[in-house]
């Protein structure tokens, strides 16, 4: 370890950046006193916002050369700077070191990189927009906490750009409030979240019963001592803390916020629920991959919950006409696949697919924001059609992430995809009903992929020509498209190669293998596995010929099903209407919260306020209130009947009560 | 005689200000003003001073008949009450800036009163004599009083009458016990108090216990004594609001620290469980009661309902943790539903309805006033990096180590406090403009902004560095717990020496 306090300034940046665009928001706001039109100095705000960012991406690339073992052996494997002391109390402390290792530094620069594009994509998206400034005050505020969620050595130091992210998701899913209907988004998915939170808060209490900190490192090289002792309570830790990473990473029953957050400007849903945010859980989980392997039990438990957000989300994609939605629906199914990698074991191929998953989703994100803006706010698929003639660049972009999320051959989602699905069947056991599902979720991955593809970009026009005008949108916005398409078309063969194809195979996971290595050693130790998991060459070629057979096959009925129209979504909704409702409303698990959840807790706050609070105990209090004003005019022809003899009269009794209370008490 | 200037600068303030015209209300201010501001300074030294012993005083009063009691003039500050202090120091400049919005006639008379109470208030804080005690904390309640009762809203007399008979009853039932605490203990010395405790019985001492725990219960207030605060909040003008839940309900909460834990360890550890669960209960209770409310300013002050649970469940953990983060947690409710209720003071000054469905859209028309509500609501539900984070996660922290269960309970608050929050803030800020008459808001004027930046201030501060606040409360805090562990052990080795009883009793000590 090194001590390096530049890693201070990786989220410092993005924090003043944020400071410097609300101050020129500010400055807006004034000059619009004057002339309510007036853009003030609001054009700086992108500027300011991406320098920010593009300072942090350089650091983030300094640090990683900084451990980069390009000559084993004299670099340190991790960077650590100087030392907050935030809370300290009773000889408890919680302290805020920014701590750089091989798996933050994948996170730092999938963040920073990442942000980068998004920040220079939404100059252009969110030009005109009266709340210019205050966008980028919120997106570089966002990149302040999600840095010093994968840059901090303490578990209490990730949670607060745990809650950072989550009020900076709140905010930007809010961010045009005057329409009434994104601000109940962002309250929703600050509720839910916080649901998530409450699990996280009880599992800190209890790593801070057993291990007396949460340095997180501290926390690991502690546990295989630990484990034996306290399995039980480690066991439930790692589960309470999955519940955080539930609501964060929108798995089930916590999934519910992450459609309805699509109400944000669209870069908010490429960046932050789809790229980074959503994917913390994963990242969290992973941090404390030796706590989660101690526990085999947790592991099955997340993977039934993996396999089942997977699957419902996957089919709920298939039927929707909002291109966002089938989107959002599809990052949930995609977080799923993140954490069957979790439940093998497979720390590196969670981590692959979330790299890749960051760079094809925020690439269709943006794409599908394109769209969206060359259209004039139009979102849904059933009014496009036709439109690769009119948006050439956003097409063929958008074309190379479709191909990267339905995992076809050679695309970097069939090689993270394939390689989650491989360490589930390599584990075996229940594992082997993982990977059954996450080839069926495949399947229909590419099925309702290419739907959308087909619906947006083939067929007839099936919008209002005279109205609507679709046109390309300016460089500032294509630029980044380019930029992810190369990356998700390549960042599969860069990262993570099967061992079949020899080469540099499995860069990625090689490189996380000191931060895994703890947990691979009490997993092979807890379940008996060989870690890391691997099949016979001969089984890989069948797992990836099966993987690239699905892909394909699915891809091209999805896209033929659909290139003609609406016929086939008009014919499934004709033959079964009721069935497609309840699948278009995610199962109906939405709507149930509202019935089971949403209206008892209204009701019961009725309840208290009235019922309780003001007949029962309220009654009681002016029922006595009452006798004693009662007894006072009684008394009037005593004393006045005014506050003050009250008091008086109050102050004999307690000077009679007194003497009683010492001669009783001699 | 630093700590004898926190107390009666402010009443040589309110003499001055009697002396002046009726008419010269701009004098009347500016000597309120001046006052506090020196106050505040003086509490700001005080805070700087390294060694606290010394600013101690001590002078005979007067000695209780028939006795050789003496009751004396002990002013003393620790890290129990530093906090305390240096908060009603700096919050009372800011209360009488806020004001000229909204306390047009008899400036004369409300300056007055809020000086006094400020007397009030520094007294309880200060005072290390049990009836010098009393006396403060009787002298706090009647400036309220006429505050709420003249300045106050439509139903202020039915809110004077049920805030003065129930706070009343409360400080009559611990006068009575002091006067027997006294009597017993042949001092009316804090100190000296404290350590003739372990001399009496148990059975005494619980009565006892129960007596001051009731009068600081329904000062808090601590559920289900709380019916009082919703309606006086509701009545007050907004200083009256502010200095209720930034210092006032402060006493309640000093006096269960001071009085009920640090000087009956031995009754608190019994009643622990039952403490802790009230305030569990109260944060859950609290919370929905808060959900139910239409009236914004009701809203706010059922949450204080709500986050003074908090307080109550870590105090009562008998924790180190616990009672660090209650006592951070006193400062920072203060700070936070004060700067609510500043807020809430100012939007009404505008638009004169508290009815939360007579706004939406606000934030079109008030930008900065949306600002200042955003980071006042985030620091309530205990945004990390903020506040209100640090008292909360150590309250529960604390809790869990006593009794995991109320800790549970407890933290569905951090869901509950955000849901209300949120839809408080959703129906007032966003959404279209509804309400034609909304349009024309104007929005924070310099004033309004400079009196609330210091409080930001604060509350990012605690957030971001607690250990500046929380560093000088560490030294009383460990001798507190150090009192409460040898009553523990004293009772541990009172069971063994009865083996039938031991079993009961242990298993309710760590239940």
């Amino acid at each position: 370890m090194e001590n390096a306090s530049y890693l201070w300034w990786i989220p410092l940046l993005p924090l003043i950046g944020a400071g410097v665009c609300g101050a020129l928001h500010l400055a807006t706001l004034r000059a619009r006193k004057t002339n309510p039109e007036a853009a003030g100095p609001s054009g700086l705000a992108p500027l300011v916002a991406s320098a920010a960012m593009a300072g942090a991406f350089v650091l983030s690339i300094v640090a990683w050369f900084a451990i980069c073992p390009c000559d084993e052996g004299t670099r340190p494997t991790a960077l650590s700077s100087g030392t907050w002391t935030w809370i300290s109390v009773g000889g408890l402390s919680f302290d805020l070191t920014m701590w750089l290792d091989r798996l933050s530094s994948v996170m730092t620069l999938v963040v920073t990189g990442v942000g980068l594009l998004i920040h220079v994509y939404a100059s252009g998206y969110m030009k005109g927009d009266k709340g210019y400034a205050k966008f980028f005050a919120y997106l570089n505020l966002f990149c302040f906490a999600m840095l010093m969620l994968v840059l901090s050595s303490n578990l209490l130091g990730l949670f607060i750009g745990w809650e950072g992210v989550g009020l900076c998701s709140y905010l930007l899913i809010g961010f045009w409030y005057d329409k009434g209907w994104p601000a109940e988004a962002g309250q929703k998915a600050f509720v839910v979240n916080r649901i998530g939170d409450a699990f996280f808060i009880i599992g800190s209490f209890l790593l801070i019963s057993v291990f007396g900190t949460l340095e997180m490192q501290s926390i690991g090289q502690q546990v295989p001592a630990l484990m034996d002792e306290h399995g039980g309570t480690l066991a439930l830790a790692a589960l309470l803390l999955f519940g955080g990473a539930c609501g964060k990473s929108a798995q089930l029953p916590l999934f519910v916020w992450l459609p309805d957050a699509m109400a944000g400007p669209t870069p908010v849903s490429a960046l932050i629920h789809a790229a980074t945010m959503v994917t913390s859980g994963v990242y969290m989980i992973v941090r404390l991959n030796p706590l989660y392997a101690a526990s085999p039990n947790v592991l099955l438990f997340i993977g039934c919950i993996a396999a089942a957000t997977a699957f419902i989300a996957g089919t709920t994609a298939l039927v929707q006409r909002d291109l966002k939605k089938v989107l959002a629906y599809s990052t949930v199914s995609q977080l799923g696949y993140m954490f069957l990698g979790i439940a093998a074991g497979a720390w590196g191929s969670a981590i692959f697919h979330l790299v890749t998953h960051a760079f094809f989703k925020a690439l269709l994100f943006l794409g599908a924001g394109s769209v969206i803006h060359g259209m004039h706010e139009e979102q849904d698929m059933h009014k496009m059609g036709g439109l690769r003639r009119h948006m050439p660049q956003t097409f063929v972009t958008f074309l190379a992430g479709a191909a990267a999320l339905s995992g076809l051959p050679l695309m970097s989602g069939f090689f993270s995809k394939d390689e989650v699905l491989m360490k589930n069947f390599a584990m075996g056991g229940a594992n082997y009903l993982f990977w059954m599902v996450g080839v069926v979720t495949a399947a229909i991955t590419a099925y309702y992929t290419w739907r959308m593809v087909a619906l947006t970009f083939f067929g007839e026009e099936r919008f209002d020509a005279k109205k609507v005008h679709p046109h390309e949108s300016p460089l500032v916005m294509t630029g980044p498209l380019w930029v992810l398409a190369v990356l998700s078309v390549v960042g599969g063969v860069v990262l993570g190669l099967p061992h079949v194809f020899h080469l540099w195979a499995h860069a990625l996971d090689r490189w996380l293998e000191p931060v895994v290595a703890g947990g691979n050693a009490i997993l092979a130790e807890t379940t008996g596995a060989h870690m890391p998991l691997e099949v016979s060459v001969a089984w890989e070629w069948i797992l990836l010929g099966l993987g690239s057979a699905v892909a394909l096959f699915f891809a091209h009925k999805g896209f033929h099903d659909h290139k003609r129209g609406l016929a086939m979504d008009e014919s499934v909704q004709g033959a079964f209407p009721a069935a497609h409702a309840k699948l278009t409303d995610a199962w109906g698990i939405d709507s149930a919260y509202a019935r089971v959840v949403v209206q008892p807790v209204k009701l019961l706050a009725f309840v208290i306020a009235v019922i309780v609070d003001q007949f029962a105990i309220d009654g009681v209090v002016n029922g006595t209130g009452r006798t004693m004003v009662d007894m006072g005019r009684r008394a009037r022809r005593l004393v006045d009947g005014s506050v003050a003899s009250y008091g008086l009269w109050i102050g004999a009794g307690a000077v009679l009560l007194a003497l009683t209370w010492f001669t009783w008490g001699n | 005689m630093l700590l004898s200037l926190l107390i009666f600068l402010p009443v040589l303030g309110a003499l001055l200000v009697a002396l002046t015209p009726k008419s010269a209300v701009a004098a009347q201010r500016g000597l309120a003003m001046a006052t506090t501001l020196v106050v505040a300074v003086l509490s700001l030294v005080v805070w700087g001073t390294d060694d606290l012993e010394s600013l101690s005083v001590a002078a005979t009063w007067f000695t209780l008949p028939g006795t050789d009691v003496e009751v004396a003039y002990r002013l003393g500050v620790d890290g129990l009450s530093l906090l305390m202090v240096v908060l009603t120091g700096v919050l009372m400049p800011i209360v009488i800036l806020s004001t000229s919005g909204h306390i047009k006639e008899r400036v004369k008379e409300f300056m007055i009163w809020v000086l006094v109470m400020q007397m009030g208030m520094m007294g309880v804080f200060l005072s290390l004599d049990l009836i010098l005690f009393y006396f403060f904390w009787e002298v706090g309640l009647v400036p309220l009083y006429f505050m709420v009762g003249i300045w106050g809203g439509q139903r202020r007399l039915y809110a004077t009458l049920k805030f003065f008979l129930y706070t009343f009853a409360g400080s009559v039932v611990m006068l009575i016990a002091a006067i027997a605490l006294i009597y017993r203990a042949g001092s009316t010395d804090v100190a000296a108090i404290t350590d003739a405790m372990a001399t009496l019985g148990a059975g005494e001492t619980m009565g006892l216990f129960a007596a001051f725990t009731l009068a600081f219960a329904i000062k808090v207030p601590v559920l289900p004594f709380h019916t009082w605060l919703p309606d006086a909040h509701t009545e007050a003008p907004t200083s009256g609001s502010v200095i209720l839940a930034g210092v006032l309900l402060k006493m309640g909460t000093y006096g269960l620290l001071r009085f009920s834990i640090a000087m009956f360890p031995a009754a608190a550890v019994a009643a622990s469980p039952y403490m802790m669960g009230l305030g569990a209960i109260g944060i859950v209770y609290g919370a929905f009661l808060a959900m139910a409310q239409t009236d914004i300013k009701r809203l706010v002050a059922c949450s204080s309902v709500s986050h003074l649970g908090y307080v109550v469940l870590g105090l009562f953990a008998l924790t180190h943790v616990g009672l660090a983060g209650g006592l951070i947690q006193m400062v920072n409710h203060g700070l936070s539903t004060g700067l609510l209720f500043l807020l809430v003071g100012m939007v009404y000054e505008r638009r004169h309805t508290r009815q939360l469905d007579q706004y939406g859209g606000i934030a079109s028309v008030m930008p900065v006033f949306a600002i200042f509500w955003t980071i006042a609501v985030l620091s309530s539900v205990g945004l990390p990096g903020l506040n209100g984070f640090v008292g909360e996660y150590l309250i529960l922290l604390g809790a869990f180590e006593a009794i995991p269960f109320w800790a549970v309970v407890g933290v569905t608050g951090v869901i509950f406090g955000a849901i209300y929050l949120l839809m408080a803030t959703r129906k007032m800020l966003y959404g279209p403009v509804v309400h034609e008459e909304n349009r024309a808001l104007s929005d924070l004027n310099t004033r309004e902004v400079a009196l609330m930046v210091p409080v930001v201030a604060l509350i990012v501060w605690i957030g971001v560095k607690p250990s500046y606040f929380m560093d000088r409360t560490e030294a009383s805090i460990a001798q507190v717990v150090e009192r409460i562990d040898r009553a523990r052990e004293a009772q541990r080795v009172a069971d063994l020496g009865t083996p039938a009883a031991a079993p009961a009793a242990r298993g309710g000590e760590t239940r």
